[in-house]
C-alpha cells in the first residue's frame, strides 16, 4: 500500500514541488497519476521510490515510513516495487534474457530461480521467443515490454511506470497498457505516470490529478472528469 | 557473501575490464606510470641511504694512546676500547704501521727521514650508530691510557643530518604521489564508471544493496592494480638493470653504487603489488561514491 498524508516538498532551489498532497493507492489498485510538466508527478515517484525525502507530511510505502528510512533500508523497500521508464533503461550490451537476469541477480537470486522466472515473465509479456536478441534488435513497443518485464521479475507488490508509453505510437501504447492491465490483473498494484489523456480515457480506471502540486481530482472514469 | 555471488561479482569485473577495453587500458597505463614514479623514487631513496649507511661505516674516529705505555700496553686496551657502548670494531694501529700509511699517503721523500716515534700508537675505532658518535668518543677519553680522541664529529653530525633529510624528503614524495596515484585512478575508474551509470542506477532501482554494486568495481579496480603492478615491476627492473649496468661502467664514479636488483626484488615486487592492489580497490570505491548516491 502507498499512502501519502498530507506530504509537500520544496527541494533546496526553492521550487515548492508538492504543496500538501494526500493520497492512497491500496493493494491491488490500477491508478494513474494524470497531470501536465511540472505539476509534482515525478515527485510523487521519487518520493515512493525514495530518491528524496518529504520535507513536511508522511509517505508510506509497503510499510516503509519513507520520511525516517535509512539508507541501509532502502534497497529492501526499493525489492517490493517494480520501476519502468519512459526511456526503456536497458543495457544494450546485454540480451533480453541478460537485461532480466541482471535485475534478478542484483537481489542475489539463484541460476535455477533466475531460470524459472525469466521464462515465465517473458513468456507473460509475449516476448519469449526473443531471449537472446538485443535490445537494438528489437522494436520500441518490445524494449518497454522488456523494461515491463524488468520491473516484474523480483515479483514486486507494486510497479511504477513513469511515462512508460511516451516514445510509442498510439498502437504500442495501448498494447502496453493492456499488458499492465493484465499484470493488475494478476495481482499486482499499477501505477501509471502518464499526461495521455486519450489513452487514460480508454480505460475505466482511478484517475489523480495533479497540477501546481496539489491534488486537483481523485476518481475513476477519465482524465479530469473529476475535476473539483 | 557467498561463493555464487563471489563468482559473479568477479566474473562481472572481468568482463567489464573487457568490454571497456579502451578505459581498462588507460586506467592500467595511469597504474603503471604511478607506480614506476613511485618505486623509481623509493629505489633512489633506498639506495642514498644505502650509500650513506656504507660512507658511515668509513667514518670511523682515532683514539692516541698514552706515550708512556708501552707497545704491549697500548695493545691490551683493546678489550677496555671494544666494551665501551656502540663502539662496533677496533683496530690496534701501532706506531711503525701509522707512519708507513702516512708516507704513503703524503710525500713519502719528505717524510722519509722522520723517525716512527714522532707518532703515536694508535686504535681506529668504528661505531654502531653514527648517531651517537659523540657519546661514544667520551666514552673512549674515558678509558684509562687513551691521551686523546679525534673524531670529526661534525662530519658524522652531517651524515646524520643528510640521511634524516633524504628520509623525510622521501616519505613525502612517496606520500605525495601515493595521493596523486589515487587521485588520477579515482577519476579514471571514474570514468569508466560515468559510461556505466545507467546500470548503477537500474541496480539501485532493482534493490541492490551499494556493495553489491561495488563488488565488481572493486574486481575490475583490484585485477587492474595487479596487472598494472607487474607490468611496472618488469618495467622497473628493466630500467633498473639499465642505469646499474651504466653507473657500473663509469670508473670515476666508483663511490657511486647500486644494490643488485635481485637483492631488494622481493620487497620491489610486495610493495608494487600492495599499491597496485590498494590503489585499485580504494579508487574503485572512492570512484564509485557519487554514483550510489540516488
Amino acid at each position: 500500500m502507498i499512502k501519502l498524508i498530507d506530504v509537500q516538498k520544496e527541494y533546496e532551489n526553492g521550487t515548492k514541488a508538492l504543496k500538501g498532497v494526500n493520497m492512497t493507492i491500496e493493494d491491488g489498485d490500477f491508478v494513474f497519476l494524470v497531470g501536465p510538466s511540472g505539476s509534482g508527478k515525478s515527485t510523487i515517484i521519487k518520493l515512493i521510490t525514495g530518491e528524496v525525502k518529504p520535507s513536511d507530511g508522511r509517505v508510506m510505502v509497503n510499510g516503509y515510513n519513507m520520511g525516517d528510512i535509512n539508507h541501509k533500508q532502502i534497497p529492501a523497500m526499493r525489492r517490493t516495487l517494480g520501476v519502468v521508464f519512459q526511456d526503456f533503461r536497458l543495457i544494450q550490451k546485454k540480451t533480453i534474457y541478460d537485461n532480466l537476469t541482471f535485475a534478478m541477480r542484483t537481489v542475489g537470486s539463484r541460476p535455477s530461480t533466475i531460470r524459472r522466472r525469466i521464462t515465465y515473465v517473458l513468456n507473460l509479456v509475449g516476448l519469449g521467443d526473443k531471449a537472446n536478441q538485443f535490445p537494438d534488435q528489437i522494436s520500441g513497443g518490445e524494449q518497454q515490454r522488456v523494461a515491463i518485464a524488468r520491473a516484474l521479475v523480483n515479483n514486486p507488490s507494486v510497479i511504477i511506470a513513469d511515462e512508460p508509453t511516451g516514445n510509442l505510437d498510439p498502437r504500442r501504447s495501448l498494447e502496453i497498457m493492456k499488458l499492465l492491465e493484465e499484470i493488475n490483473r494478476l495481482g499486482t498494484t499499477v501505477l501509471v505516470v502518464t499526461h495521455e489523456k486519450d489513452l487514460v480515457n480508454r480505460f475505466d480506471k482511478r484517475v489523480v490529478a495533479i497540477e501546481n502540486g496539489r491534488i486537483i481530482s481523485d476518481g475513476a472514469g477519465g482524465y479530469y472528469n473529476n475535476e473539483r | 557473501m557467498s561463493a555464487n555471488q563471489m563468482g559473479y561479482h568477479l566474473k562481472e569485473g572481468f568482463r567489464s575490464i573487457f568490454s571497456h577495453g579502451l578505459m581498462s587500458f588507460a586506467a592500467t597505463c595511469m597504474i603503471v606510470a604511478c607506480l614506476l614514479i613511485m618505486g623509481s623514487f623509493s629505489l633512489v631513496a633506498i639506495n642514498i641511504d644505502n650509500m650513506l649507511k656504507d660512507l658511515e661505516k668509513d667514518n670511523e674516529f682515532l683514539a692516541y694512546i698514552d706515550d708512556n705505555l708501552s707497545e704491549e700496553d697500548a695493545k691490551n686496551l683493546q678489550a677496555q676500547i671494544q666494551a665501551v657502548p656502540n663502539v662496533s670494531d677496533v683496530t690496534f694501529v701501532s706506531r711503525q704501521q701509522a707512519m708507513e700509511e702516512f708516507q704513503k699517503d703524503k710525500d713519502e721523500a719528505l717524510f722519509r727521514e722522520l723517525p716512527p716515534e714522532v707518532l703515536r700508537n694508535r686504535y681506529q675505532i668504528h661505531v654502531v650508530n653514527i648517531e651517537q658518535m659523540k657519546e661514544t668518543v667520551d666514552g673512549v677519553k674515558q678509558v684509562q691510557g687513551v691521551a686523546e680522541v679525534r673524531a670529526a664529529l661534525e662530519i658524522a653530525e652531517g651524515f646524520v643530518m643528510l640521511r634524516n633529510v633524504a628520509s623525510v624528503l622521501a616519505i613525502i614524495l612517496v606520500v605525495m604521489l601515493v595521493v596523486i596515484s589515487l587521485f588520477i585512478i579515482a577519476n579514471t575508474i571514474r570514468l569508466t564508471t560515468f559510461t556505466r551509470r545507467e546500470e548503477i542506477a537500474i541496480m539501485k532501482m532493482c534493490g541492490a544493496t551499494d556493495w553489491f554494486i561495488r563488488w565488481p568495481f572493486v574486481f575490475e579496480g583490484v585485477i587492474l592494480g595487479i596487472f598494472g603492478a607487474l607490468l611496472a615491476f618488469f618495467l622497473q627492473w628493466s630500467i633498473y638493470e639499465i642505469l646499474h649496468t651504466a653507473i657500473g661502467n663509469i670508473a670515476n664514479f666508483s663511490f657511486i653504487y647500486l644494490i643488485p636488483f635481485k637483492e631488494i626484488s622481493k620487497y620491489v615486487l610486495l610493495f608494487f603489488l600492495g599499491s597496485g592492489f590498494l590503489i585499485g580497490a580504494s579508487g574503485s570505491v572512492l570512484a564509485i561514491r557519487k554514483f550510489l548516491r540516488v
